[in-house]
């Protein structure tokens, strides 16, 4: 958990707070959050800025019987009780990703894009699409730009690009920009979890014309 | 005030500790020196008074308090007021059933209830689902430690003032941010909030979670 070097910025946690990133994204910064506990406390400093603005928000008035209302949502039931907490067996994928693969690592449903490179892309609101990568040892991710914001979260291996070197838990934001060509490190495959809400815009031309096949 | 747009821990640290003095550190354990006598009352107890009696009394000064600012918070984020008032109620109705998940030393009662509200607010306004962050397990010390409670509880009302002191167009843009009008691409990447202790509070709290697992 201390070899997590790249975190998410201000910007996206403050959104995930306020509960306006699209779902892509909260998919990745909740990922990253359940592997980053200096996230997971920066995240809850954002949600203290909500609590804040909620406290000094000026109120509406309520119907008279809102009260008595609620009352009668609860149905005079007690709260719930605490569920035990069992320790989980360790996994690749923390558990906001497993709800939207249907398990961990050997769950995927992958698909094939060429040169060993595989995707599974995972169900999400229109405004920003999310996949799984699964890049091999030394291979490339075809070389890409962006426009709008890509994220990308490395869940297994490790990737470098001409930034710097992104292994377990960390999260390369990138945006327009930015020109990279990652490559997977030699050795165990790389898998990451990427969000953008933009289509990426691939530079040689048979990526391009596969892109509508493949929903890159 | 820490205004100059610095967000790392010890940026915001030096700012708060040059203007406030309530908060003493001495090596693993933090100390309160004074209460601030303007604090607001705890709604922290009347969470837990609905967690340990199911007291309804302690609900309805709860209801009394937030569930109008809940009804303003989402008109504002754009709801009509009839919906607006059935979430309200509905974010009360889930405030006493998850009374147990309250842990008051990572967040104050008011933040508690707006990531309620807020998850209420894409559930219903956005009607889309919201990733969580996985759950860290409960320790085996139930009872969350009083003093770290109280000292995140002052640390809030800090960073509410914090805010109201904000220069009034960046206070605007927060705002708007928390109200919905601005998407990610839109914000700062600065923020100039003084996060940096309220951070190190949670993080504390934790780092002792983690340690109680071992
Ligand atoms: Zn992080």
């Amino acid at each position: 958990m201390s070899l997590i070097n790249h975190h998410l910025t201000d910007a996206l946690l403050m959104a995930y707070s306020a509960g306006t990133l699209p779902e892509a994204f909260s998919l990745v910064v909740a990922t990253h959050i359940s592997m980053c506990d200096e996230c997971r406390a920066r995240a809850g400093s954002f949600d203290s800025v909500g609590g804040q603005l909620l406290d000094s928000a000026s109120g509406e008035a309520l119907s008279d019987d809102a009260l008595a209302a609620t009352l009668r949502l609860i149905g005079g039931a007690a709260p719930e009780p605490r569920a035990p907490s069992t320790r989980r067996a360790p996994s690749t994928f923390p558990l906001p990703l497993q709800d939207y693969v249907g398990g961990d690592v050997d769950a995927v449903r992958w698909k094939r894009l060429g040169g060993g490179v595989r995707q599974m892309i995972l169900p999400s609101s229109s405004d920003a699409s999310v996949r799984l990568l699964y890049i091999p040892g030394g291979a490339a991710v075809p070389d890409h730009g962006h426009r709008g914001t890509e994220l990308t979260l490395v869940l297994q291996g490790a990737f470098r690009d001409e930034t710097d070197r992104f292994g377990v838990g960390d999260i390369e934001v990138a945006t327009e920009d930015l020109e990279h060509k990652p490559v997977a490190e030699p050795g165990v495959a790389c898998i990451c979890l990427a969000a953008t809400d933009a289509p990426l815009k691939f530079n040689s031309m048979i990526p391009r014309m596969l892109q509508p096949l493949f929903r890159i | 005030m820490n205004i100059t747009g610095k967000t790392d821990a010890q940026g915001a640290l030096g700012a708060y500790s040059a203007t406030h003095h309530v908060c003493v550190r001495v090596p693993g354990k933090v100390q309160l020196t004074k209460k601030d006598e303007s604090a607001s009352p705890q709604w922290a107890a009347e969470i837990l008074a609905i967690r340990d009696r199911q007291d309804q009394v302690a609900f309805a000064r709860l209801f009394q308090h937030f569930a109008p600012r809940i009804k303003g918070f989402l008109m504002k984020s754009g709801t009509p007021a009839d919906v607006a008032e059935d979430c309200a109620q509905e974010v009360m109705a889930t405030v006493w059933r998850k009374a147990a998940l309250f842990d008051p030393s990572r967040a104050s009662a008011s933040t508690w209830i707006f990531t309620i509200a807020r998850n209420k607010r894409i559930d219903v306004v956005r009607r889309e689902r919201r990733p969580e962050p996985e759950d860290l397990p409960w320790g085996p010390e139930a009872e969350t430690d009083q003093e770290d409670a109280l000292a995140l509880e002052q640390e809030n009302e800090r960073l509410s003032k914090a805010i109201s002191a904000l220069p009034e167009k960046q206070r605007n843009l927060i705002q708007r941010a928390y109200f919905g009008d601005l998407s990610h691409r839109e914000l700062a990447e600065e923020t100039g909030l003084p996060l940096g202790t309220i951070k190190s509070r949670i993080r504390l709290a934790l780092d002792r979670l983690r340690h109680e697992m071992k």
